[in-house]
């Protein structure tokens, strides 16, 4: 493959101060006769961090966290309020510029429901194949179809099933198309929302098992986004923790599970179910995630959060630097959270 | 003796179509003891809900039983008039769906549905029906009961309105609860608050509950016993320690293999080649023959029956000659 690639220290993706607010106002009549204000939802709230080569972040977090609308930001599907992102050097501006069409064949994304991100009027193959057309990375026909074959057989399909319609396929082997188009304008970087959470544990295992290997094949780079912490664990080598629209804690995989800052962070280790079996006690978890149009003073988590004291209701923190990569939290800047006791 | 609370024996579900009937749950047979948990566990179309629908009555026509009986308490259930079956539902089997947003009517406030249960079943005035509601919303963690309660379920979060429904589950005092999927819809964090208090309440009221999930996780924190269910059949029944730590099916271990855990340093996980045959067709002989590394001849041939080993029940061939050979002994 020739492709300029990026210098080994500079990260391939750079998000800095990442924002994404939506107008949830009532309709303007509404509005006038009910005397209330515009309403806005901050989704992604100055969300910072970078994605080096080949590495995979994970972003974690609950519903209403905000991981789906930074994914969709990142690949252009939602234009950021504020912020910027930075792919290789380059601003991404997502318009119709002749750079940045070269810059989309670079990244490509894998939805969460195969059963909603493949067209069922097209043939498999044609699914596979649009991005190279679309893109222009290749244009003969002959080229395009044995690409595609190519591809089917990379993800564990064989080429037969181009000519087949996608509902002829199970769940499983529907991702595995979507992978392939994501595949085939041979991007560096892919944004994979919550690729197994539509699928079976015994199909999801196969899904993970596959994206690793591509991983290591092709040197791709992936954004991993979930809501389930043991998948999480399996797939990335950093992860980062989002709390109601902003991150709360980015650190090493292994050292975010043998030693978490962030006691949201705890709070959802705590919260995961345990199937070896070892006596651990789940913590019962205090509440729920607050409405985000109106969300808590200072610190969003302090409602929730066994260590808040007034400081936590009134500023909101910053990032201080801890021994496992960086969390936004008074109690870990001031050292007065004890260190958790993790049974792992 | 005195019969098991809920007996299932050689339960068959059938959805007719053009070619005949595809057979969704087949010959499924298993007991229930009063106060106990069992756990469903199965990916989906292995037939679990199917089951659960199956138990209350509540199956979607086409589908229906083409034979098999369901004993609640002796008393056989399957075959009865819709009237009778509506006088069991509700008052003696409870039910918690997965998604609380649909099982609750977005017309009606919470009192008038728990009310309106609880006078359905028990003779009660408007003010006990009422004081009773408050009282099941207390116990489910309704934060300030008395004056939630006239509201409408939009104003409730996914996690209040599970915790909503169980209370309705609960309002008739049933022997029996069905909870199909009850945490699927929610968060982690919310997860672990509603498993507990189904567990509480269900143990408080006496209830045996039911618990449908493809979820190893929750199956392991809460049930005592778990059936795994593989193409509309028992692979594998017995208490939940034993299976989960030492599974004898390799359909069950392959399954506990493909869960990620937050304790496993391996890079890969263990993956069980394919996916769950379409019910258009299902291979003769063991369902999972076709996926499975042991499978030889009879396999193929011969569909394996429910064989004991120690303390739980396999359907499986491997272990034919084990018990041949303690029977023998």
């Amino acid at each position: 493959m020739t492709k300029i690639s990026a210098q080994p220290d500079t990260p391939l993706i750079q998000v800095a101060e990442l924002s994404r607010v939506f107008d949830v106002s009532k309709p303007w009549l509404n509005r006038l006769i009910e005397r209330e204000p515009k309403q806005f939802l901050r989704a992604v709230d100055k969300v910072t961090f970078e994605i080096r080569k080949g590495e995979t972040l994970a972003l974690v977090g609950e519903s209403g966290s905000g991981k789906s609308t930074i994914a969709k930001m990142l690949v252009g599907l939602l234009d950021p309020s504020e912020g910027t992102i930075v792919f290789d050097g380059q601003p991404m501006i997502m318009d119709n510029s002749a750079r940045m069409m070269e810059l989309r064949k670079r990244f490509q994304m894998i939805f969460q429901s195969p059963y909603a991100s493949l067209n069922p009027r097209w043939k498999v193959a044609d699914v596979i194949a649009e991005p190279m057309v679309v893109l222009g990375v290749e244009k003969d026909s002959a080229k395009i179809e044995a690409r595609v074959n190519e591809l089917l057989e990379l993800v564990g399909l064989s080429a037969a099933d181009g000519s087949k319609f996608p509902h002829e396929f199970s769940g499983g082997q529907r991702q595995r198309i979507a992978i392939a188009r994501a595949l085939s304008s041979n991007p560096e970087f892919i944004v994979c929302d919550e690729p197994t959470s539509a699928l079976d544990v015994s199909v999801q295992a196969q899904i993970l098992n596959l994206m690793r290997d591509l991983q290591d094949q092709l040197g791709l780079t992936y954004l991993f986004i979930s809501h389930d912490l043991s998948v999480v664990r399996h797939m990335a080598n950093r992860i980062g923790v989002l709390y109601l629209g902003a991150l709360v804690e980015i650190a090493d995989s292994k050292q975010l599970f043998k030693a978490p800052q962030h006691p949201y962070t705890r709070m959802l280790l705590d919260a995961v179910p345990d199937l070896e079996m070892t006596g651990r006690q789940r913590k019962e978890v205090e509440g729920e995630i607050p409405n985000p149009i109106n969300p808590p003073s200072g610190c969003t988590f302090h409602p929730r959060c066994p260590f808040a004291n007034e400081r936590c209701e009134r500023e909101v923190p910053h990032w201080t630097q801890t021994k496992t990569g960086v969390a936004a939290c008074h109690g870990v800047e001031e050292g007065r959270i004890p260190p958790a006791e993790m049974v792992r | 003796m005195t019969p098991p609370l809920l007996s299932v024996r050689e339960l068959v579900i059938k959805f007719p179509n053009r070619h005949g009937a595809l057979t969704a749950v087949d010959g499924v047979s298993f007991d229930l003891a009063a106060g106990e948990v069992l756990g469903v566990v199965g990916e989906s179309g292995a037939g679990k809900s199917l089951t659960g629908s199956a138990i209350i009555g509540l199956l979607d026509p086409p589908g229906h039983i083409a034979s098999g009986e369901i004993y609640l308490k002796g008393e056989r259930i399957d075959n009865l008039p819709a009237e009778d079956m509506r006088a069991i539902r509700g008052k003696r089997i409870g039910m918690v769906f997965q998604d609380p947003l649909t099982s609750l009517n977005p017309l009606y406030t919470i009192a008038d549905q728990l009310i309106e249960t609880i006078r359905t079943h028990l003779r009660l005035s408007m003010r006990e029906a009422r004081q009773r509601a408050i009282r099941l919303l207390d116990d489910v963690g309704i934060p300030a009961a008395s004056r939630r309660i006239d509201d409408y379920p939009h104003q409730f979060s996914g996690g209040m309105r599970q915790r909503v429904v169980i209370a309705l589950a609960l309002a008739a005092e049933p022997e029996l609860v069905i909870a199909d999927e009850p945490t699927t819809a929610l968060d982690v964090s919310v997860q672990a608050q509603i498993i507990d208090i189904l567990k509480e309440q269900c143990t408080q009221h006496g209830a045996s509950v039911i618990l449908i999930t493809h979820d190893m996780g929750v199956i392991a924190e809460t049930a005592d016993r778990v059936a795994v269910m593989y193409s509309g059949r028992i692979a594998e029944i017995g208490p939940v320690r034993d299976i989960i730590q030492n599974a004898k099916h390799p359909y069950t271990s392959g399954l506990m293999g493909s869960i990620p855990t937050l304790a496993q340093e391996e890079d890969r996980l263990v993956q069980i080649p394919g996916s769950m045959p379409r019910l258009s067709d299902i291979p003769p002989g063991c369902a999972f023959n076709p996926r499975c590394e042991h499978a030889f001849d009879k396999c193929r041939i011969e569909r394996p029956v429910l064989i004991p080993v120690d303390n739980r029940q396999v359907a499986c061939w491997l272990y034919e000659e084990a018990e041949a050979k303690g029977a023998a002994t």
